[in-house]
């Protein structure tokens, strides 16, 4: 198929139409509006339902609706309309019911600024509802795998039941890149194969009544929720983990980032070795399951002699990346607050001097 | 092969437009490209401007840092910009709305008068094509004029196919002026 220049937030709205989503709910903002800009022409088109909420936690209740029917159903935020869907989110995690949520990252705390950042990593990754639940986070750092991961994104959703979030940034979504779109598809709602979404009551209906709720209000009932949910979670971290790793073989340093960050350290990775210097990186796709595995594999691998994690936040993921690590080898943080992103000649300073320091 | 150039000017002026066909051009030939446009809080009026790599080998980072060119549309998009040439690099000043010289000796200053151009041949809206071929002209070893046609004629699709010929012959313009 032919490659089409694209702007992020037009390829990604139109990766998830084609991978079969006909409902979207949302709230404009910067620098996501695009999504819903796009969805609000081309859902008409096509037989699917634009709606724009009078919220972000309006939107967010829609799509817990709407997903209980078994239709595939996206919603799109940046930072701080995700913070208001959060109590949203926990009820569909709690609920079973699969969806996919966008979260276009900008700069933060508060309303913060409208450019990149990825300060959302605690709260993508760490539960940021309340509850003990957990959310398959994927960072796209490419147009075009921010379409690629929307098809694995519902996947992921109906098979494991879950709500999935990918975790993009603004410069995502405002860039152009060539693209290859996936297939238009049509998703069927098999309720032989999706005994738990709502069928509608007829008379006819020969299978159980399909009930969406969150309420456990036994001890029993609670327990047993919250076991089926974490026995879950386990096969999620034992299947689905994903991840890049870039020119690790003889690597000195290993760098750890993701999303468009890992793409500016492959710059300051690649001006390295054209001198000669071989520097790796190990970019985590799922940033929940993260991949303890793989991080620990490379960063203790022979001949590399630290590890630097470099974000635009104030080192969320460096937590997860000291755990991987567990001691066995130096980690150097080099981050950045959002919007501010780091240039590849900042990143080539610190490994240059990293180096001189062994 | 590695481009990073910044296509600069105030609002309107069309410089977006302009990154648009470059890095059409550059994958209808080929290559990897990406095209960042800023999105700041800008005021009515202020700068707009885009980031362009074309490449060999896929694109890193779509942030330039130093750029191998930056046509600058306006005053304040030279101010701004002209310190990120590389040395050896190419600088394109629209002289139509820019009375003052660059502060750079070290790279290839090419002044044109885009706006005067385009008014000439009738297509007073054609400035930034008349710059973008001022730029194409020392540039056709990544992009060929051929090339850069085909990519507007893609960009402005059949809705606006009407403004094919006019931007043609802006792109023309644009690439005489230098060459002559």
């Amino acid at each position: 198929m032919a490659l089409t220049l694209m702007k992020g937030s037009e390829a990604i709205a139109e990766a998830a139409i084609r991978v079969g989503c006909r409902y979207f709910f949302g709230y404009p903002i910067t620098p996501q509006t695009e999504i819903p800009e796009y969805m609000s022409a081309r859902m008409p088109q096509i037989g699917g339902t634009f709606l724009q909420a009078e919220s972000e936690i309006g939107a967010i209740n829609m799509v817990y609706g709407a997903a209980g029917t078994g239709a595939r159903v996206l919603t799109s935020s940046s930072s701080p309309g995700v913070s208001l869907k959060q109590e949203g989110i926990s009820y569909i995690a709690a609920s079973e019911v699969p969806c996919v949520i966008m979260n276009v990252m900008r700069g933060g705390p508060g309303l913060g600024s409208i450019q990149a950042g990825q300060a959302d990593y605690s709260q993508s990754t760490k539960g940021g509802g309340h509850g003990d639940y957990k959310l398959v986070v994927y960072a796209p750092s490419s147009v075009q795998e921010s379409i690629d991961l929307m098809t694995i994104a519902f996947d992921v959703a109906e098979k494991y039941r879950t709500p999935v979030l990918i975790a993009a940034d603004g410069m995502i979504c405002q860039m152009m890149e060539p693209v290859e779109l996936p297939e238009m598809i049509e998703h069927k709602i098999d309720y032989k194969k999706m005994p738990w979404a709502i069928t509608g009551e007829h008379e006819s209906d020969t299978h159980k009544r399909a009930i969406i709720n969150s309420l456990y209000i036994t001890v029993e009932e609670l327990d047993e929720l919250n076991e089926r949910l974490q026995a879950n979670y386990r096969k999620i971290e034992e299947n689905e983990v994903r991840y890049e790793a870039y020119n690790l073989e003889n690597a000195e340093i290993v760098v750890t980032a993701f999303g468009t960050v890992a793409r500016i350290c492959k710059s300051a990775i690649d001006d390295l070795k054209e001198e000669g210097i071989n520097i790796g990186l190990l970019r985590p796709i799922t940033l929940w399951p993260f991949p303890y595995e793989a991080v620990h594999k490379a960063a203790t691998q022979p001949g590399v002699k630290a590890v630097l994690d470099v974000e635009l936040n104030a080192g969320q993921m460096l937590e997860d990346v000291k755990i991987a690590v567990n001691g066995d080898q130096k980690i150097e943080f080099l981050g950045r607050y959002g919007s501010h992103m780091p240039t590849a000649e900042e990143i080539y300073d610190k490994l240059l001097q990293m180096r001189r320091e062994f | 092969m590695k481009e990073q150039c910044i296509f600069a000017g105030f609002g309107g002026q069309g410089m977006l437009l302009i990154g648009k066909f470059l890095a059409q051009a550059g994958m209808m030939a080929g290559k990897h490209v990406s095209w960042l446009p800023s999105y700041g809080p800008e005021m009515r009026g202020g700068t707009a401007n885009c980031s362009v790599v074309i490449s060999d080998r896929p694109v890193a980072s779509p942030l330039i840092s130093m750029a191998d060119a930056v046509i600058a549309m306006n005053l304040p998009s030279m101010l701004k910009f002209q310190s990120l040439v590389k040395p050896g690099g190419l600088l394109v000043v629209n002289s139509s709305l820019i009375d003052d010289k660059s502060n750079r000796d070290d790279c290839e200053v090419i002044y044109i008068p885009a706006n005067k151009i385009a008014e000439e041949i009738g297509n007073p809206k054609g400035a930034n094509v008349v710059i973008f071929g001022a730029y194409l002209a020392k540039k056709l070893n990544i992009v060929t004029a051929e090339q850069a046609i085909e990519a507007i004629r893609e960009e402005l699709g059949e809705k606006k196919a009407r403004f094919l010929e006019g931007n043609i012959k802006a792109l023309h313009k644009g690439i005489e002026y230098v060459n002559a």
